[in-house]
């Protein structure tokens, strides 16, 4: 109905408000703008294919359309804050799964046709975009599975799981070949269909060996993939659109990985090796320190926060296990009232994936001007009169900076011993991920406040 | 168990050995509680109260201590006290054995299990009974409530319409715990204070109270003795040490002592002429008077002015806060007695193999066991190992790893541009710009906001449904059932990712 020209520049002003959307989120003010900016142009991106490419086979279309849209929204809705980590993994399960279907059924086209070096370029995109897909696919699904607790938070280590991913990786460039090869002749959807399978096995056992605390880098990992997808099927499409989308999302997956990483100070290829927190191997190292620890009741902590002028609180994923989020905001708004400094400090990994701290106490109505990211509030804590620790562990241990030898040495953290007091809220004194015990609780100026967070929390409410 | 608690019959000792909140919490460890009738009085505690917390009142002093199986007191008992005390019984008080040799024989010979509070090692699992340091922080603050109330001016510092006040310089000699007390208030008044101590660990803590610490230029010596405590020190830090006090006595306007070394008289710091040398209307308090003190004109429990100097020598600094020392104390108590009924039923097991609690004990079943073996914790770092090396001097970044991934890369590149075709060189010059657009853009992006831009960016990845729109008019019905499916479950993805995004960013307030 539209001409090619109409299309190609329908494209790109998808492609500026794509770019203005993710611009938008450099603040909170501009990012309800920045998201309408993505709407539209996913709207005008649509709707040019729609009317300039698409000739037949409207109602399938729309149904799809339609039916998919309306689950979409309802899934929206639904979902808990506490449980965004799992939506989003699931999502990208869907780009991946997507970026297969996409790349298979462009492989069975037959009105397709190259080439010479354009044949192989074109089998060499094909195959990326659908072993990309099926890797971001199965992780993704697996990662969803962990962060939903249907699958064990524990790293699953198969022996040899180096050598195994080596393998899987030399056999799929292997299959790679072979199926330029065979394309070239007309055939090859054997070796795809077994790098597939490939791909897929190697999806699932790389994010089965990642221990709950990396979920954070898994995530975005995950992200950047679903991005590097797109892009490969743009490529092979031969679609800028798609290209630059993916771009933008693969680089947006893949530096939100490198913040995570640097806020654990661990190395990326070292995360996706996959291992963290066994528990077992990297405990002796450093963690062994005991001492006594001074439990404190909700009555005392309320007595402490009455007389305090300065407040940190610092939420970790115990918070979002707790669901203590509302009572935090009720503590706070009431401590505030009082004219009491009560802010947060969330660190980048904090949660089990980027952010994931800040939208709960969004969802909490806490305001967000209160909120602070690690390097904005670490040197204040001398100033802190009362640190409260909610079910974090390793964000706060002072053996990142103290032993050099601990597993989780030169990972940034919050530095909340400096201040005059810091009440841990705990279940018990089990370790955190990285099976390291934290000096911190043994320190003179912390308070240990044992139980659920969420009822610990409601008993100092009332006792405030 | 029985607890008793009697009255203190020390002359001027106002404080009490229990409270009455205290005591409730006694009684939940399984203890019953007598008290003798206004014992708490004089600490504003009324036998009232007492009665409310579940405690029995007791009228007559020697059924308190006939009766009870454990005497709680604040000072060591007065002979006739003794007297009342028989085999089996338990008491807990300051008893300073060193100081009273013939109390704790007399305690021995009656077979009573003693405690001193004096003796419990200072050990940071101890720390909760330490009364010593309770009582040391309550006369560390009252010693600068005595001086300011000796003291003609302000403590801190004002411009006002009438003119300049200068605020006033306090020196505190001995950073322990009193004088950190003093270095607080004082502080917390406005005062300037300067603290002097021969421990250089104690620096820190002084800094980090905001004072100003006077350094001697002397390396090698350290004033710090076993147990955390100072030490007997060389006749050249003495004299240079005298020195800086000299010279320190004509500018401030009050000194506050506090120094004290273990088993020893208090050391003399302050001589006469350093007195005379104040200005007038100056304030010394000796907090070591009871010892012998540590300022040459001090009078023991005694205001005196010397030279224009007002030189207060009270010993009963605690007993004149005695409130809040006796609450102090008296939690001090209920930690040494949770410790020592681990069933927590009332009945207290004397475990000579815990180290506080055989610290604590100074005679039982007619056996002296007094003095322990000492305590070998020091607050200090050791400093026979001389500072380790740097651990692993920070690696310089290489710099030739990123230029040979560069050039590789580079080369990668070029590589490519000799075999791909033209079409292909268009699309990857648009996707290595997308990738630095892309690059440049996310760094922008507030940390708090980090998930909705993943749930964005995971929508508009759902922008390969434009692939499957390529698809579905295909003649080919399995292609056209793929696409189709495709469509269904990006538009999951596209709605659901926008969605959730509008939903999180709407929460986002200020």
């Amino acid at each position: 109905m539209i001409n090619a020209g109409v299309v190609t520049v329908s494209y790109i002003i998808a492609t500026i408000l794509f770019i203005l959307a993710l611009g938008g989120l450099s603040n909170q003010e501009t990012a309800r703008r920045g998201n309408w900016y993505g709407i539209i142009g996913m709207t005008i991106a649509l709707l040019a294919t729609v009317l300039g490419v698409v000739t037949q086979h409207y109602t399938i279309l729309l149904v799809a359309l339609l039916t998919g849209g309306s689950v979409g929204l309802l899934l929206a809705r639904r979902v808990q804050m506490t449980q965004m980590p799992e939506l989003v993994a699931i999502l990208h399960s869907l780009v991946g799964l997507a970026a297969v279907a996409v790349g298979y059924a462009n492989f069975m086209d037959p009105s397709v046709q190259f080439t010479g070096v354009e044949l192989t370029i074109h089998d060499i995109e094909t195959y990326l975009g659908i072993l990309i897909g099926a890797v971001t696919f199965s992780g993704s699904v697996i990662a969803f599975g962990k962060l939903s607790g249907r699958i064990g938070g524990k790293p699953m280590l198969l022996p040899a799981r180096h050598w195994l991913n080596l393998g899987l990786l030399i056999g799929a460039i292997w299959f790679g070949r072979e199926f330029v090869v065979q394309s070239a002749a007309g055939a090859g959807m054997t070796p795809l269909i077994i790098m597939t399978v490939i791909a897929l096995l190697f999806g699932i056992h790389m994010v089965m060996a990642i221990g709950g605390a990396d979920m954070p880098v898994v995530v975005s990992m995950l992200n950047s993939y679903s991005g590097w997808a797109a892009s490969a099927t743009g490529f092979m499409l031969s679609n800028d659109l798609l290209i630059v989308t993916g771009a933008l999302v693969g680089s947006s997956g893949a530096i939100l990985s490198y913040i995570m990483c640097r806020a654990m100070n661990r190395k990326f290829l070292n995360v996706i090796a996959g291992g963290f927190g066994t528990g077992g191997g990297t405990s002796a190292a450093g963690g062994d320190e005991e001492g006594e620890i001074v439990p404190i009741d909700a009555a005392e902590t309320a007595a402490l926060l009455n007389d305090a002028r300065e407040i940190m609180i610092i939420p970790g994923y115990g918070m979002a296990v707790a669901q203590a989020q509302h009572i935090v905001y009720e503590l706070t708004s009431t401590l505030r009232a009082k004219g009491v400094n009560v802010r947060f400090g969330i660190h980048p990994v904090a949660g089990r994936m980027p952010g994931h701290m800040n939208v709960l106490l969004a969802e909490a109505k806490v305001p967000y001007d209160i909120v602070f990211e690690m390097d904005e509030i670490n040197d204040d804590f001398p100033d802190v009169d009362v640190s409260i620790v909610i079910g974090a562990n390793d964000i706060v241990n002072p053996s990142a900076l103290e032993v050099p030898d601990s597993p989780i040495a030169g990972m940034p953290v919050l530095e909340c011993w400096k201040g005059k007091v810091t009440i841990v809220l705990k279940r018990s004194m089990a370790t955190g991920y990285a099976g390291v015990q934290n000096p911190l609780f043994f320190k003179e100026n912390t308070r240990m406040l044992f139980g659920d967070a969420k009822d610990s929390l409601d008993e100092v409410f009332r006792s405030l | 168990m029985k607890i008793g608690v009697p009255r203190e019959t020390y002359e001027g000792e106002k404080r009490v050995a229990t409270t009455p909140d205290v005591a409730a919490q006694l009684i939940k460890l399984g203890f019953e509680v007598a008290v003798q009738d206004g014992a708490g009085a004089t600490a504003s505690f009324p036998d009232a109260l007492y009665e409310a917390a579940g405690c029995r009142i007791v009228t007559s002093g020697d059924e308190i201590w006939r009766d009870a199986d454990i005497v709680l007191k604040v000072r060591g008992p007065e002979p006739a006290e003794v007297a009342l005390l028989r085999s089996g019984q338990t008491l807990i008080s300051f008893l300073w054995p060193a100081q009273n040799p013939e109390l704790l024989q007399s305690l021995t010979e009656r077979g009573v299990t003693a405690m001193a509070m004096d003796s419990i090692p200072r050990i940071s699992r101890a720390q909760k009974m330490d009364a010593l340091s309770s009582m040391a922080n309550i006369a560390g603050y009252r010693a600068v409530v005595e001086a300011a109330q000796h003291f003609g001016r302000f403590f801190t510092g004002q411009i006002t319409a009438a003119g300049k006040v200068p605020p006033a310089k306090v020196l505190v000699i001995g950073a322990g715990v009193a004088g950190l007390a003093a270095i607080g208030a004082a502080k917390s008044m406005g005062a300037i204070v300067r603290s002097f101590d021969t421990r250089p660990e104690v620096k820190e803590q002084v800094e980090s109270m905001d004072a100003e610490f006077l350094m001697l230029d002397f390396d090698d010596e350290d004033g710090s003795g076993e147990g955390g405590y100072a030490k007997v020190m060389s006749d050249e830090f003495i004299k240079a040490e005298m020195a800086l006090f000299a010279e320190q006595a004509k500018d401030v306007d009050i000194i506050i002592t506090t120094a004290l070394i273990p088993g020893k008289p208090a050391p003399r710091l302050i001589t006469a002429d350093m007195v005379a040398s104040m200005k007038d209307g100056s304030v010394v308090v000796d907090l070591a008077a009871e010892q012998g003190g540590n300022c040459a004109l001090t009078e023991p429990d005694r205001v005196v002015s010397r030279d224009g100097v007002t030189i207060i020598g009270y010993t009963d600094l605690p007993s004149r806060l005695a409130a809040q020392s006796s609450q102090l104390y008296a939690t001090n108590l209920r930690h040494l007695l949770t410790d020592l009924t681990p069933e927590k039923d009332g009945n207290i097991v004397v475990d000579m193999e815990d180290e506080v609690i055989r610290g604590a004990t100074v005679c039982k079943d007619g056996e002296t066991t007094w003095p322990p073996p000492a305590p070998k914790l020091s607050a200090a770092p050791q400093k026979a190992e001389p500072a380790p090396a740097p651990v692993a001097a920070p690696e310089k970044p290489s710099v030739a790893g990123p230029i040979i991934a560069t050039v590789l890369g580079g080369l990668a590149l070029l590589g490519l541009g000799a075999v791909a075709p033209p079409s292909f060189m268009a699309h990857f010059t648009v996707f290595v710009l997308a990738c630095f657009v892309g690059y440049m853009v996310i760094w922008n992006v507030t940390p708090a906001l980090h998930t909705p831009l993943m749930s964005v960016t995971n929508a508009i990845s759902s922008i390969i449904v434009i692939g499957a729109l390529l698809q579905i008019s295909s003649s080919d019905k399995v292609i056209m059932w793929i696409a189709a499916l495709t469509i269904l479950i990006t538009s999951i993805n596209i709605a659901g990712g926008f969605a959730v995004t509008r939903r999180m960013l709407e929460m986002f307030r200020k």
